[in-house]
C-alpha cells in the first residue's frame, strides 16, 4: 500500500474530515479537522496498518488564525509507508484530543507539546511538563517567547533569569564567506534595533 | 623489640623532623588530597573522565578519589551545562559538602553559560555557588583541567587554614 492509497482510503472513510491534501516528493500529507483526529488515527492504525507513531510535533503560525498546527507522523512497519496528518488548533481553544490510547508512545510527545507550546490534550492520562519544571509559567517554544527567556521563580524547585544576548541572537547566514560574514552578530553587534531581532511581545 | 626510650633523644628521627606553620602543614595536606565531587552534566564530563583515566591520571595530583557522595568531597568539579532545572540540585549538593570546600567551573558552560544564551540555561554556576577556578574550553582538554587543579592547589596553599576556618579554636589558643 502506498501513501496515496492510504490517503485515499482515509478520504473515502472520512470525507467530511479532510480539509486539504498535499504531496511533496512522495510524502503524503492530509489536513484534517481537529475533531476527527482520533477516529482517523484509530482507523489508520487498525485498518491501514500504521502501527508506528514516529513523532508528534507542533507549529506556531504566530499572527495567523488558527495559530497552532499539530503534525502527526505515521509509519507502517508492514507496508513501509509514511503518512503525515495535520490538524489546526486555535489559540482560544488551545486544545486537541489525545491519541495516547491509540499509540502509547504519544504520551511523552503530547507532554512535550504541552510543555513547549502550551496546547492541552484532552483525555491525556498524565499531562505534566516534561522538559521544564513544574511551576514554570511560560511555554518557551512559542514565537512570542523571547530567546533570552523571562525571569521566573518556583521556590525550592527552580528559578530562571534573562540571558544576556550581547547583540545576538546568535544566527548565521548561509554563505561561503568567512566567519565575519557568516555571523551578522559579529558585524552588527549593538547596531540593530531590538524590534528587528525579536518579535515583540503582544 | 627496640630498647629505645621514648622520652630520650632519638637519633633515628632527628633528621626527619620538619618545622613549619600549622597553616602550611594543613594546607599541604588538603591540597594534595582533594577528593572531587564529579558534577558531570554534559560533554565536559567525558573530558573529566579522561582526566581520571590512565593516560592523564589525575591521581598524580592526589585528586583521583572521585566521591559520589557530597559528604566525602572537597572540591566540586562542575563539568557541563547547568540548566535551570538542574541548578538548585547542584546547589543542594554543594550545600551538603562539608567545609572547607572548593569549586572548579570546568568549561565555558559552567563558567558563563557558554554558547547556550537561552531561556533554559543558568548563565554560569557562579550565580549560585562561589567558584575558585574557571577553566576555559569547550570542552577543556584534560591538561587544562589538570592545570586548573594545580591552580587550585596553589590557591589552597595561600589560605589561612586555621585563622579563617577555626576562629574560636584560634582564640582559645
Amino acid at each position: 500500500m502506498t501513501p496515496s492509497d492510504a490517503a485515499a482510503r482515509i478520504a473515502e472513510k472520512f470525507p467530511a474530515a479532510i480539509t486539504g491534501e498535499n504531496e511533496f516528493r512522495g510524502e503524503k500529507t492530509l489536513m484534517l479537522g481537529a475533531a476527527a483526529i482520533r477516529e482517523v488515527c484509530g482507523f489508520a492504525k487498525e485498518s491501514l496498518g500504521f502501527d508506528y507513531l514516529v513523532d508528534i510535533s507542533s507549529v506556531d503560525h504566530f499572527g495567523d488564525e488558527p495559530r497552532f498546527e499539530i503534525v502527526y507522523e505515521l509509519y507502517s512497519m508492514e507496508h513501509g509507508t509514511h503518512l503525515r496528518l495535520k490538524i489546526p488548533v486555535s489559540e482560544d481553544a488551545c486544545e486537541a484530543p489525545t491519541v495516547t490510547d491509540i499509540w502509547p508512545t504519544a504520551n511523552w510527545h503530547e507532554r512535550e507539546i504541552y510543555d513547549m507550546m502550551g496546547i492541552r490534550f484532552t483525555g491525556h492520562p498524565d499531562l505534566r511538563r516534561i522538559l521544564m519544571w513544574e511551576g514554570y509559567p511560560y511555554h518557551p517554544l512559542r514565537k512570542d517567547f523571547p530567546l533570552e527567556g523571562k525571569p521566573s521563580d518556583a521556590p525550592d524547585v527552580a528559578f530562571s533569569e534573562v540571558a544576556p544576548l550581547a547583540g545576538g541572537p546568535f544566527v548565521t547566514v548561509p554563505t561561503d564567506g568567512t566567519t565575519q560574514v557568516r555571523e551578522p552578530r559579529a558585524r552588527h553587534a549593538g547596531e540593530l534595533p531590538l524590534a528587528e531581532k525579536f518579535i515583540e511581545e503582544p | 623489640m627496640s630498647d629505645v626510650s621514648p622520652i630520650a633523644y632519638d637519633s633515628k628521627i632527628e633528621g626527619n623532623i620538619i618545622f613549619t606553620k600549622v597553616d602550611a602543614a594543613i594546607n599541604w595536606m588538603r591540597s594534595n588530597s582533594l577528593w572531587p565531587m564529579p558534577m558531570g552534566l554534559a560533554c565536559c564530563a567525558i573530558e573529566l573522565m579522561a582526566t581520571g583515566a590512565a593516560r592523564y591520571d589525575i591521581s598524580r595530583f592526589g585528586a583521583e578519589v572521585m566521591r559520589f557522595s557530597p559528604r566525602q568531597s572537597d572540591v566540586m568539579i562542575v563539568a557541563g551545562t547547568v540548566t535551570y532545572k538542574m541548578a538548585l540540585s547542584v546547589k543542594r549538593i554543594w550545600d551538603q559538602m562539608p567545609e572547607p570546600k572548593w569549586c572548579i567551573a570546568m568549561g565555558a558552560c559552567a563558567s558563563s553559560g557558554g554558547m547556550y544564551r537561552s531561556y533554559a540555561v543558568l548563565q554560569g554556576i557562579d550565580h549560585l555557588i562561589p567558584v575558585d577556578v574557571y577553566i576555559s574550553g569547550c570542552p577543556p582538554r584534560p591538561e587544562a583541567l589538570l592545570d586548573g587543579l594545580m591552580k587550585l592547589q596553589k590557591k589552597i596553599m595561600g589560605e589561612h587554614a586555621i585563622a579563617d576556618q577555626k576562629k574560636a579554636l584560634f582564640e582559645t589558643l
